[in-house]
């Protein structure tokens, strides 16, 4: 680790001033990212701001619409407990990691960092959430852009993510052997105007929707309605883990599951 | 009803307060007045020529006290061999020099060429950013088929070949091995690969070196599994510094599985530092420097062949392997595949002939040597898969087969057509145990509920056998060895009556603290809680060549129950005197010296205080005190054998394997204490079910780790193992050393891998996926998934 200053903001104003100061200095969630990456000195920012003590970045609640919630910097464990009207948001934030990872992690971080096998990608792109940062709100459909790479410019933080509550959904994840990371998780949300489908841990895009599928399951929510469908392994990411067939192969499989356990 | 105390009790571990409880004291926690940091400059590349090193930006950094490079260690010895190999055609093996500190070439990522000593380890590090080395990079050997091709790159110019040694086991065989399988009616022939592992010890490698230059006295506290070896390697080869005046430590070790019984440059590198600069050198690994040069385990690219009769009988089994050997010979690393290897290829079974070829291959990764199990791994998942495969050819049962192959209980000692005596054992029992712990006879119904939840369901079986308890130095002499492999313990009786063993076995997780009280305190008939065990520090310990090879209660402590004895004869001569009666008349039991056929007795404790307040001492026939040292050689190896079976679902869809029984039926003769031996087998099994299913280290083709954190090498959780049924009530006890016993440390991670994979291939084909024969390790869910569709 290189040498660098640590601040502790309340106020969102004062965090976004923080970051707009310097262009060295990087906004901090719950470290899980960072602060690894920090260690292995892959970065030297000078100035580290933390959002984990603005009181407006916590917690989850409902809005009027009746969308949840969550502030920016809401740990991974706080959704798991707190999430309840979300069955399947909470059940993806449970499974993130290790009890350390959660009680750390924080949804902003995850949507910020945007990890190509990470979780919480595929629930905000797969419910069709709104990403609300300090200067605007975007739509999910907007703000993935491949493989860590988001809509975000810098300096800007998320700061609340809003998720419309689907009829039903369901996450699947299939672990990575050693990161148990996704090495491929599917999140299905079915709405009353449609279904959703958002895939990570399989494309060298990151995570993105099937919208065969999607189509597909609109008319018809069953696993049978995608027996005939196939993604391609092309384009798919290929490592030790996993040939990019292999992921294409586990994109399809957990569909299904997802769909039959969403029911 | 069990025992409460004493040999054959399970009283808990007693260290296990200090380790739980934070309060273990690791070479990283003992903090010298003034000590200084260092840190290693290492290859990114895996292959280079080193053009220059620029050290002078770092020598002008804040804190920095010293820069190193190979260049300051040209003069001194390299690190060796412990063994030394002869080629079939008698020629020595190639053993190029390897250096504290790469000198003109780098052979490996991670080969540390500098290292820069500083205040701080910040300082330290920022200083080795600062070291510019033009480093000219080759191309690299990583295939280990491809380094011994014509016109390979070569890891060592010197040599001229990539070739370690062509090792023939046992040559004079070979002709007649050949005639066996040309001629026999079935042949079986499996390409296997045994899977690389990083061994991964909890506690990184660490090093701290204190020079006193008032007396030119060293200290050296290290991660070691044997402090005496260690010291031996620099004394006799490394730094010339002599034993008396280098003390080498090694405190509390969290885990070595092997790759803590070696040498490392490091060590030698903050020796010499702290002479240089007059104060405490630390070196302390990260966990991306274990990754990279902590020696590797396994690494074999095998083919084997079974010839046996129609009828399932062997006739011969003869193997040929590659055995990655890495950038630089470690110091057991030609003794495993060789000795620890070959010698095993009989298996448990009276087959006639037996030849093995071992080709050990330098290439340009991380030196690869002995790691838990050692060899006997490589050997019995070999045999293990290829018994296997022909059973499924022949029809026959799995277990049958091997059943009709074992040596009888009426044919030992018996001497294997591997060139091993085994002493004794009683392999039906164990299979006829293992059959009953996994219900077997339930397999078929177990099956059929899995099918119905669109599962697969496979049961696999193995047996092994495995030698220990390292090693009859006569022997190991005459097969290469250049040290001797004995050990050594000193029992000391202070005048209140409680002890001091000091043993010459290192315990870094295997018990040693809890389970030698228990064989002394049973012999002398005396509370275990009054017997304290010293280990790893050399000032404080006769001698001793540390703990592997599960050798520590069957070597060390036989040194312990024969130190022990003499404590009792010693006593015998003091009660004599005591009770005034003559020394013969003496016997000793329970805790109590009496006169033969009288009721005239004294205590133990009376006898330790009379030893060291000796007025009215007959001093010409006894002297004061009672302290007494054994050396102990062992006359033989010892063979624990087991039968393991597991069994497994696969989910046809994902490929991935679930583990849901696994049973151990271990005979590792008399045992000391059934809870650390169940405890040592756990820890086997899930080292050897990660094996085959998890532990995945990859090379790419330019050498680069690709697999060189926890991000992508799966270590086994608890998760991924079930609970298992451990077994150790079939006991035939080692016929050759004095508690009859033979080591239990290794068993499960010898035992498991062949199962898990057997198992896995016995669900495939229940799934009607006949064309899958085998798998390599490990078994992830992507190449079984490619195996089922390809
Ligand atoms: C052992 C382990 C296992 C894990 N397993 C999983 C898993 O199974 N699934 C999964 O999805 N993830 C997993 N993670 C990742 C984990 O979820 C992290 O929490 C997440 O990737 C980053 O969140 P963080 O709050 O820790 O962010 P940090 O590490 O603090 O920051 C990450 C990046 O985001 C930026 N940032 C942080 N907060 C904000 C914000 N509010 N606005 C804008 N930028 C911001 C930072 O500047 C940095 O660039 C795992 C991590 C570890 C260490």
């Amino acid at each position: 680790m290189y040498a660098f200053d640590i601040e502790r903001p309340t106020r969102i104003a004062d965090a976004v001033k923080l970051l707009s100061d310097s262009s060295e200095s990087q906004p901090l969630g719950g470290g899980q990212t960072l602060i690894p990456t920090l260690k292995q000195r892959l970065a030297m920012p000078e100035r580290l701001v933390s959002l984990t003590a603005i009181p407006e970045m916590q917690g989850v609640c409902k809005s009027d619409a009746g969308e949840l919630c969550i502030g920016g910097a809401t740990t991974h464990a706080t959704v798991a407990a707190e999430a309840g009207d979300y069955p399947a948001l909470a059940a993806l934030a449970a499974n993130i990691g290790d009890p350390a990872v959660r009680n750390r992690g924080t949804i902003g971080g995850s949507l910020a960092n945007n990890d190509p096998s990470a979780c919480y990608p595929a629930a905000a792109l797969g419910s069709g959430a709104t990403i609300i940062t300090n200067a605007r709100e975007i739509a999910a459909d907007d703000y993935f852009q491949g493989m860590f790479t988001t809509a975000l410019d810098e300096g800007e933080i998320i700061t609340e993510v809003r998720f419309p509550v689907p009829e039903a959904a369901n996450y699947q994840k299939f672990d990575q052997p050693a990161s148990r990371f996704a090495l491929t998780g599917v999140f299905v949300a079915r709405f009353a105007d449609g279904v959703r489908v958002a895939i990570t841990g399989a494309s060298e895009e990151g995570v993105f929707r099937w919208s065969e599928a999607e189509e597909a399951l609109s008319k018809d929510f069953s696993a049978d309605a995608i027996a005939g469908l196939s993604l391609s392994g092309d384009g798919m990411i290929s490592d030790l883990h996993g040939s990019g067939d292999y992921r294409a192969h586990l994109a399809k499989v957990l569909t299904g599951r997802a769909v039959s356990a969403a029911g | 009803m069990p025992k409460d105390h004493g040999i054959g009790a399970s009283p808990t571990r007693r260290e296990d307060v200090r380790f739980l409880t934070g309060r273990g004291k690791y070479t990283d926690d003992i903090a010298l007045q003034g000590q200084t940091y260092a840190v290693f400059a290492r290859s990114q590349v895996a292959n280079g020529v080193i053009k220059s090193i620029d050290t002078s930006e770092a020598e002008k950094m804040p804190g920095v006290l010293a820069v190193f490079t190979g260049e300051d260690f040209v003069d001194v010895g390299g690190n060796p061999a412990g063994w030394q190999i002869n080629s079939r055609d008698g020629e020595p093996m190639k053993e190029p020099k390897r250096p504290v500190l790469a000198h003109g070439k780098v052979r490996h990522v991670g080969d540390a060429y500098a290292a820069v000593i500083a205040e701080t380890e910040e300082q330290a590090r920022d200083a080795a950013e600062a070291i510019v080395a033009e480093i000219d990079e080759q191309p690299a050997v990583v295939d280990m088929a491809a380094a011994l091709k014509d016109g390979a790159p070569l890891v060592h110019d010197e040599i001229e070949t990539n070739q370690c040694f062509d090792w023939g086991w046992i040559e004079d065989n070979r002709a007649a091995t050949d005639e066996a399988i040309k001629n026999a009616p079935h042949v079986t022939t499996l390409e296997l690969v045994n899977n690389r592992l990083v061994p991964n010890a909890m506690e990184p490698r660490a090093s701290t070196a204190d020079y006193d230059p008032g007396t030119g006295d060293y200290t050296l506290y290290t991660t070691s599994q044997n402090p005496h070896l260690t010291r031996l390697l620099i004394s006799a080869f490394v730094l010339g510094i002599p034993e008396n005046k280098l003390k080498v430590v090694a405190p509390d070790v969290g885990g070595g599985f092997g790759s803590k019984i070696y040498h490392y440059g490091e060590e030698a590198l903050v020796l010499a530092a702290a002479k240089k600069i007059g104060r405490p050198v630390r070196w302390t690994a990260s966990r991306s420097e274990s990754f990279l040069t902590d020696a590797h385990g396994r690494d074999h690219v095998t083919k084997i062949e079974l010839a046996c009769e129609k009828d399932g009988t062997f006739i011969a089994f003869r193997t040929e392997t590659m055995a990655n050997v890495g950038a630089y010979l470690s110091n057991f690393s030609t003794a495993t595949p060789t000795f620890l290897h070959g010698t095993l290829m009989a298996g448990n079974y009276a087959v006639p002939n037996v030849y093995v070829n071992v080709k050990a291959v330098f290439t340009n990764t991380a030196p690869v040597d002995a790691y838990r199990g050692a060899g006997r791994p490589e050997a019995t998942y070999s045999l293990e898969r290829v018994i296997d495969m022909a059973a499924r050819e022949l029809g026959i049962d799995p277990l049958e087969i091997r059943r009709k192959n074992f040596v009888q209980p009426d044919q030992f000692p018996f001497t294997s057509a591997a060139g091993l005596e085994y002493d004794t054992g009683d392999y039906g029992a164990l299979v006829d145990k293992l059959e009953e712990m996994i219900d077997r006879k339930g397999f078929e119904a177990r099956r059929k509920e899995s099918e119905k939840n669109g599962k697969l369901r496979g049961l696999g079986v193995n047996t092994y056998i495995e030698a220990c308890g390292i090693a009859p130095s006569n022997l190991v002499g005459v097969l290469g060895s250049r040290v001797g492999l004995y050990d050594a313990a000193t029992v000391r009786v202070n005048a209140t009556g409680n002890i001091a063993v000091m043993v010459g076995a290192h315990s870094h997780g295997q018990g040693h603290e809890t389970a030698f009280p228990q064989v002394v305190a049973d012999m002398l008939g005396i509370d275990e809680n009054s017997v304290e065990i010293v280990h790893g520090d050399t000032s404080k310990i006769p001698f001793g060549m540390g703990t592997y090879g599960s050798r520590s209660l069957a070597v060390c402590g036989s040194a312990v129950v024969r130190a022990t004895e003499k404590v009792i004869n010693k006593g015998k001569k003091i009660a004599a005197h005591m009770l005034e009666a003559s020394e013969a008349d003496i016997e000793f039991t329970d805790g109590q010296f009496s006169v033969a056929g009288t009721d005239k007795s004294v205590g133990f404790g009376d006898v330790a205080l009379k030893a060291y307040i000796p007025h009215d001492f007959p001093l010409e026939e006894v002297e004061p005190g009672l302290e007494e040292t054994a050396f102990y050689d062992p006359a033989n190896f010892t063979y624990p054998a087991g039968a393991y079976a597991c069994e497994v679902e696969v989910d046809p869809e994902t490929g991935k394997v679930t583990i849901e029984r696994f049973a151990a039926a271990d005979d590792f003769g008399n045992v000391i204490n059934p809870m650390i031996v169940s405890g040592q087998v756990h820890g086997g099994l899930a080292q050897g079910i990660g094996q085959a299913l998890l532990e995945n280290t990859t090379y790419d083709a330019d050498g680069q780790l690709i697999s060189a954190s926890y991000m992508d090498y799966a270590m086994p959780r608890a998760d991924d193992v079930p609970f298992y049924s451990v077994d150790h009530s079939c006991q035939t006890p080692c016929t050759h050393n004095p508690l009859g016993v033979k080591g239990c440390g290794e068993a499960g991670a010898i035992g498991s891998p062949p199962s898990v994979v057997n198992a896995v291939i016995d669900a495939l084909q229940s799934g009607g996926h006949t064309n899958v024969t085998h798998i390599d390790m490990p078994l992830t869910p992507s190449r079984v998934w490619s195996a089922m569709n390809s």
